[in-house]
């Protein structure tokens, strides 16, 4: 082939008509006469078949064996029966351990069925970029079973236990039968909303009751979006953790009080002297 | 040599080996070794809630309490006791009618360990709730809600909010005063909702006040919808505790 471009100006001509770009319509032409070169000596076009690439590596071993290898002549062990150059070829290995095994001795099929037309090679490179590196730090850990799984089990068992012990000393009460018209002199709510109660106290009731339980649930949601301080360590985050307790102490206050410390029409009482207005 | 005998028969048969996959300790052959510990995590149904490892502080009874997993174990009681009680008891009041009340009463007196039972659900529901609490401030002063917990916290929250919801539905159940007033209490502050008020309280009631359809509607969303939702929302929670890196911390 001379130097200058050859293509073939008929599948050029056909694939601007097609539309196609200059260049690609260029290089598919010089493809193709490329092609029609190699038709033209003889050479077959496509995958190269099976014999054929087994013969060129054949030869490659031999020219290899006869001592134009540096690799294979170092890596040679002393003596012993192994092949030409002190190694065995798979060839070879395969053979043997066939024989070992008392099987008939068969063409070596290099990993493929000796009637497919094609080689496939399964080997590829990574490149050092494509490797995940997980970088992470060593921990102390102990297995689940029987550490934890014990730890938990007998936690569960004295819950269960301090409960029935409970149930069997404590009954739930029961009050008289609901009766709309008749408002029980000590009227609250399970203890849990006692907060929200006793808040009804000092505010208007959309306040207490929807405004504020609003503005608490979706503040606790916000609290790690807020709280951008990276560290858990107590030393670092005093100022979290007192908001929080403030709030927690804030709100068991509001409980207590509402629980333990109004009686009848909510009004203020002390339990050890009007008694007990609390029901759980 | 009798005993041994007998041991080996039960577990070493094909129906023992298809209920105890490889590495439970109830099969054949267990050994307290590395590999049967690993495998006895990885081979049972637990290990959708713990991996094989944890960490090592996290035994440690004063870091978590085991507050997060008695909050769920109480929940389960509480389901198992619920059931008991729902083969007891009808969601039916009005003049004349007042069957769940009859219900309650006949609970503690006729029905063997009835009273027992309703103690347990009872007494276990302030438990849950309380525990619930303990959990979310544990898990706070921990500040187990950083990167990449934050997520599983919004979801705690929202658990909190559904035992809430639990317990309040249920304390209206037993049809008495105590109840009927403790929800007359929450209910008329939803009616101070802005502007759909009236509608929301409509349709939490079934009624413009507390009565029979109060009662058939909160029963459902007691026992039904909002255990439904629940056990969503910690299915959600208890992935993401294994996705977020298992349990928080060393400090």
């Amino acid at each position: 082939m001379s130097d200058e471009v050859q293509i073939d100006q008929e599948v050029y001509d056909r694939l601007i008509g097609e539309g196609k770009s200059e260049r690609i319509a260029r290089a598919k032409a010089k493809a193709a006469a490329v092609r029609q070169a190699k038709i033209a000596e003889g050479q077959s076009l496509g995958p190269k078949p099976a014999e054929e690439a087994s013969k060129k590596l054949e030869e490659f071993r031999e020219k290899a064996a006869s001592g134009g290898g540096v690799a294979t002549k170092t890596a040679a062990p002393a003596g012993g029966d192994a092949g030409a150059g002190g190694r065995l070829t798979p060839e070879q290995r395969a053979a043997r351990v066939a024989a070992s095994l008392g099987q008939e001795q068969q063409p070596p099929s290099m990993g493929v069925p000796a009637s497919s037309e094609h080689t496939h090679r399964l080997l590829a490179l990574v490149p050092p970029s494509g490797i995940q590196q997980v970088q992470a730090k060593q921990q102390d850990k102990v297995y689940t079973w029987p550490h934890l799984l014990l730890v938990e089990f007998v936690a569960l068992l004295a819950v269960t236990a301090l409960l029935l012990v409970a149930s069997f000393f404590l009954d739930a009460p029961l009050g008289s039968l609901a009766n709309p018209n008749e408002v029980p002199a000590i009227n609250k709510a399970p203890w849990y909303f006692m907060g929200l109660q006793e808040l009804l106290r000092y505010f208007h009731p959309m306040v207490a009751g929807v405004t504020l339980p609003g503005v608490f649930m979706v503040g606790l949601m916000a609290v790690p979006y807020v709280d951008k301080n990276p560290s858990a360590h107590p030393e670092n985050r005093k100022l979290a953790n007192m908001a929080f307790t403030f709030f927690l102490t804030f709100w068991g206050l509001l409980v207590i009080i509402g629980s333990f410390l109004r009686g009848a029409g909510y009004e203020w009482v002390w339990p050890w002297v009007e008694g007990l207005g609390f029901t759980l | 040599m009798a005993k041994k005998d007998l041991k080996g028969a039960v577990q070493d048969n094909v129906v023992w080996k298809s209920i105890f996959r490889p590495g439970s300790i109830y099969r054949k052959g267990y050994r307290d070794t590395s590999r049967d510990r690993a495998l006895a995590a990885m081979n049972n149904v637990l290990y959708h809630l713990h991996p094989v490892k944890v960490k090592r502080h996290g035994l440690k009874l004063t870091y978590t309490y085991c507050l997060g997993g008695l909050s769920f174990f109480l929940f389960i009681l509480l389901t198992i006791t619920g059931i008991f009680l729902m083969f007891f008891y009808t969601p039916a009041a009005g003049a004349g009618t007042e069957v769940a009340y009859l219900n309650m009463r006949d609970l503690s007196a006729s029905v063997t360990f009835g009273q027992l039972v309703r103690n347990l659900h009872r007494w276990g529901a302030h438990a849950m709730v309380f525990t619930v609490f303990l959990h979310m401030a544990r898990v706070f002063y921990h500040g187990a809600y950083k990167p990449p917990r934050e997520f599983n916290w919004v979801v705690g929250v929202i658990l909190l909010l559904l035992t809430l919801l639990l317990s309040f539905t249920g304390y209206l159940l037993p049809w008495d005063q105590l109840a009927l007033w403790a929800v007359t209490v929450g209910t008329n502050m939803m009616g101070f909702t802005p502007v759909f008020g009236d509608q929301v309280q409509f349709v939490l009631l079934g009624d413009v006040e507390i009565g029979p359809n109060t009662l058939l509607r909160w029963y459902v969303l007691h026992v039904l919808f909002i255990p439904f939702i629940t056990v969503l929302f910690l299915a959600v929670h208890f992935w993401r505790i294994r996705k977020d890196g298992g349990i928080s911390g060393p400090l």
